[in-house]
């Protein structure tokens, strides 16, 4: 049987699912029934200083981007940090973290971009006995407009210098959560490890208007005829948080540095997809806030039963195992050609693969009389795009060409040897060979 | 107090609210959402063979598309441009044997797109809302008349009216509609639909209908191609086949078609006289439709008894289920031979039947089975058109409705070709497609 347990920067949680500070980590009450639902940890509702709490907006703070049979895709929010005093959250996550002390409770925080403010709440959350504090340099809404939030995280310098006050005044871990509203994410993380960070977090949400309503011309959410861009997330964001983790993990200047894998987490595949690529644990809200706390029970059954299948005992078994395939355009092998093939047993011949490519690709299938649809080898680049479009799984697939076939395409003759752009003669940057 | 187990043919076996329950729409409309899942499970397939089963060819992969982005009202114009009838062929077309047999979803996984359903959510929502969604264009001047006001004839109208022809039905019954109206079981068309369906689509001007006048009555073809400047034929089958048994114009022994007309005209459901135990002759979609109404209407025993084999049923197999469903029994391989009764039928005799050479023959051996009331539905025949040339029985046409005579068309039961709803509208509207060309050359 897995061990699912996990142990991140030193602290310990029963499993890699946490609760990313959100709607969700909001109070005691929620937090008390995800612990006993099953989540390994929580990252609490993001802080701010004390005296009077922000306000949120009374109208809608959801907007959503809906698939088949309305399941939900994309959610947006313009909620702010917590509504609520810090005395209240303080004394709450105090007696949390008392009765819970197995499973992890991270203090998310964010307040004015000056040392004393920093100062000030750090000694202060230390006393919760929380296991260490994440940094929102993320929101990329309401509060970045008053300089804190994305305002801080599209910034390196000052993500260093915070990073650098609260590895001062607090010694328990210290994640910096980032934001993805940037250009390259490898400097705002360069910039935490320089400060001292102990990780990073990411993504947090991207900037976004979910749709417009055509009658009122307003974008959703709509408050009084206005609407103000959110923060995306959910399944939608997943390829885009894959991507930018991706990046730091194999970055010399951020490589090692460990990391929480945030966005679209949704199901126990997309926990270890995370993972794989170097993320030690993963954080969790929209799937929550969809299904409630219950779907972490799946997360949980689903990995134990693929690391048993692949025989990992532990999470570090498998984390950060796709990071070595990760590489440039420029290295990938040049040599590798593959041409579709259609299982004309399992297709149920609509047609699409053959409108996708007839009309937007390469005109690489043929319709034959009586629906048969097949490929033509003399034109299939191999894009897929067939393989994407078919509704029946493994329809079509990618065949590999052996050494010494001759591709129809191009007439050469398919080599064994890697072969990528750095070499190629059509590069004018091209290597000589050796 | 009268139940099923009441002998002989009566009326009111069951009460007010079981009938209204037995009579209700067989497949409830769906609702929005209903909607949306459902046509989100549409591929929109290249050169989709649904389009390619449909009679009239309506663009069904684009009008899903048009339900699933939340434009039902353009989805059912996308429907009505190319079947004007669209309504009912929604609710009565045999989907199972058309489009929704060749549905991708059906090969893959047995499960077609409710494509019927979703025309009905389509042209119910337009309906609903909209007048006539069609203008008409510039009147032409040129006058056209139109025998029948069944599907055939109501869509070649339309169509007509739309170029800017005007146009005169004559109808011989006192209904528009035609099997629509008079000849599809009840529970297919709730609510008059096949009545509200004709005043729609009569929005779009320019078609007077002109009732109690039948051809070869009251008006005849040599006067209508006198008086008009083309002729649309598209009248139905008005003459049914008989039983040419001992016995088999005893009473008790009755049409189908006229059975089923009563019931849909019948303004009180429990006025219809049904027997306790009957049998319906046939194996088409007539005979279900006697057959299954007979059951609903209290009959303790409904019977189907067909000459060949289930498989070769005309009647869908979605049909005969439907009848099982019901609780009728489906007889197959045998065929009636006599009635026997004191005046009245009391019980048919039917003999067992084996397909030799591919002709059905007898074996001999018979059986009776108790009736007092028999339904024929062994098909129904056109009636003679003088002057016009014939093939199979019906009146000979040209790909676009041509009949041997100049300046005459028609379309629907009358013409060879499956007698559906679904093809009477396409013939009428490819007719007067061609009568437009022919007017305006």
């Amino acid at each position: 049987m897995a061990d699912l347990t996990s142990n991140f920067l030193g602290i310990k949680s029963p499993n890699p699912f946490w609760l990313a500070s959100a709607p969700p980590t909001d109070k005691e009450y929620n937090v008390r029934r995800a612990f006993e639902a099953g989540w390994g940890g929580v990252v609490w509702k993001t802080l701010g200083e004390e005296g009077p709490p922000v306000v949120n907006v009374n109208g809608p703070r959801y907007g959503a981007i809906y698939g088949a049979d309305r399941r939900l895709l994309g959610l947006n929010n313009i909620e702010l940090i917590t509504d609520r005093p810090l005395e209240v959250n303080l004394e709450e996550m105090a007696r949390v973290k008392a009765d819970y002390p197995d499973h992890a409770l991270i203090a998310s925080i964010m307040v004015p971009c000056e040392e004393a403010a920093w100062k000030a709440i750090l000694p202060r959350v230390a006393e919760t006995n929380a296991d260490g504090i994440e940094l929102n340099f993320g929101c990329p809404h309401g509060m970045s407009e008053r300089g804190m939030g994305a305002a801080v995280g599209q910034v390196p310098e000052y993500i260093e210098m915070v990073t650098r006050w609260c590895k001062q005044y607090y010694d328990r871990p210290v994640i910096v959560k980032l934001t993805p509203n940037i250009t390259d994410v490898r400097k705002p993380a360069a910039a935490a490890r320089n400060g001292g960070a102990d990780a990073v977090s990411l993504i947090n949400t991207i900037n976004s208007i979910t749709s417009v309503d055509l009658d009122s011309f307003a974008p959703e959410p709509t408050i009084d005829g206005k609407g103000s861009h959110g923060g995306y997330c959910g399944p939608a964001v997943k390829p885009i948080a894959l991507s930018m983790v991706s990046e730091i993990a194999r970055d010399p200047a951020t490589a090692g540095l460990p990391i929480s894998g945030i966005g679209g987490v949704t199901t126990w595949r997309d926990a270890a997809e995370f993972m794989s690529l170097g993320c030690g644990n993963v954080q969790v809200c929209t799937a929550a806030m969809t299904y409630g706390f219950k779907i972490v029970e799946e997360m949980k059954r689903g990995l134990s039963q693929w690391m048993d299948e692949k025989g990992y005992r532990t999470t570090a078994d498998f984390i950060g195992r796709a990071v070595p395939n990760v590489t440039d355009w420029q290295y990938l092998n040049l040599n590798y050609v593959t041409k579709a093939k259609i299982d004309q047993d399992a297709c149920i011949k609509c047609g699409r693969c053959y409108a996708a490519c007839e009309d937007t690709s390469h005109q690489a299938i043929w319709m034959k009389e009586g629906r048969v649809f097949e490929v033509n080898d003399a034109e299939c680049v191999a894009c897929n795009l067939c393989v994407d479009v078919c509704p029946v799984e493994d329809c079509i697939t990618m065949e590999r060409m052996e050494g010494g076939a001759v591709d129809p395409r191009t007439g050469q003759t398919v080599s064994n040897d890697y072969a990528n752009w750095t070499t190629h003669p059509n590069n004018p940057m091209a290597k000589a060979a050796e | 107090m009268t139940s099923p187990q009441t002998p002989g043919i009566t009326s009111g076996r069951l009460s007010q609210e079981q009938l209204a329950q037995n009579f209700e729409d067989l497949h409830a409309p769906c609702d929005g959402h209903e909607a949306a899942v459902a046509a989100d499970r549409c591929y929109f397939c290249h050169d989709a063979p649904c389009v390619t089963a449909c009679p009239t060819d309506i663009d069904i992969p684009l009008f899903i598309r048009q339900i699933s982005t939340g434009m039902s009202e353009a989805a059912a114009r996308t429907i009505f441009e190319q079947n004007i009838l669209g309504g009912m062929c929604a609710r009565v077309c045999p989907t199972e044997t058309l489009c929704e047999e060749v549905c991708v979803r059906e090969t893959a996984e047995g499960k077609p797109v409710e494509i019927g359903r979703l025309q009905r959510f389509a042209t119910d929502s337009l309906m609903a809302r909209q007048g006539h969604p069609f203008a008409r264009a510039e009147a032409t001047g040129k006058r056209v008349a139109v025998v029948g006001a069944g599907p055939a004839g109501l869509a070649c109208a339309h169509r007509l009216a739309m170029k800017g022809h005007e146009v005169v039905i004559y109808e011989a019954k006192p209904k528009p509609g035609g099997l629509n109206e008079y000849g599809i079981a009840t529970y297919k068309t709730v609510d008059d639909f096949a009545a509200r369906e004709v005043d729609w689509l009569l929005g779009i001007g320019g078609i007077t209908i002109e009732h109690g006048r039948s051809l070869g009555v009251e008006v005849t073809l040599d006067g209508l191609v006198e008086n008009f400047d083309a002729v649309f034929l598209g009248m139905g089958l008005g003459g049914v086949n008989l039983l040419e048994i001992d016995g088999g114009e005893m009473a008790g022994v009755e049409d189908a078609v006229s059975f089923i007309s009563a019931l849909r005209q019948a303004e009180d459901r429990a006025s219809v006289s049904v027997g306790r135990n009957v049998v319906v002759i046939g194996g088409g979609m007539t005979a279900v439709d006697a057959a299954v109404q007979a059951k609903l209407l209290g009959a303790q025993s409904v019977t189907l008894a067909y000459r060949r084999s289930q498989a070769e049923m005309p009647a869908s197999r979605y049909e005969q289920d439907l009848a099982a469903s019901k609780g009728v029994h489906l007889l197959c391989n045998v065929m009636p031979v006599a009635m026997h009764g004191d005046g009245a039928v009391a019980e048919i005799e039917l003999e067992y039947t084996q397909v030799v050479d591919g002709r059905v023959t007898g074996t001999g051996e018979t059986m009776r089975l108790p009736a007092d009331q028999v339904f024929r539905a062994i098909g129904q025949t056109l009636a003679p058109a003088d002057g016009l040339e014939q093939e199979r029985r019906k009146i000979k046409v040209s790909d676009t409705g041509r009949t041997s005579m100049d300046g005459v068309w028609a379309g629907g039961d009358c013409t060879p070709g499956e007698d559906l709803t679904v093809v009477a509208v396409a013939e009428g509207r490819d007719a007067a497609e061609d009568i437009h060309v022919a007017l305006m050359a």
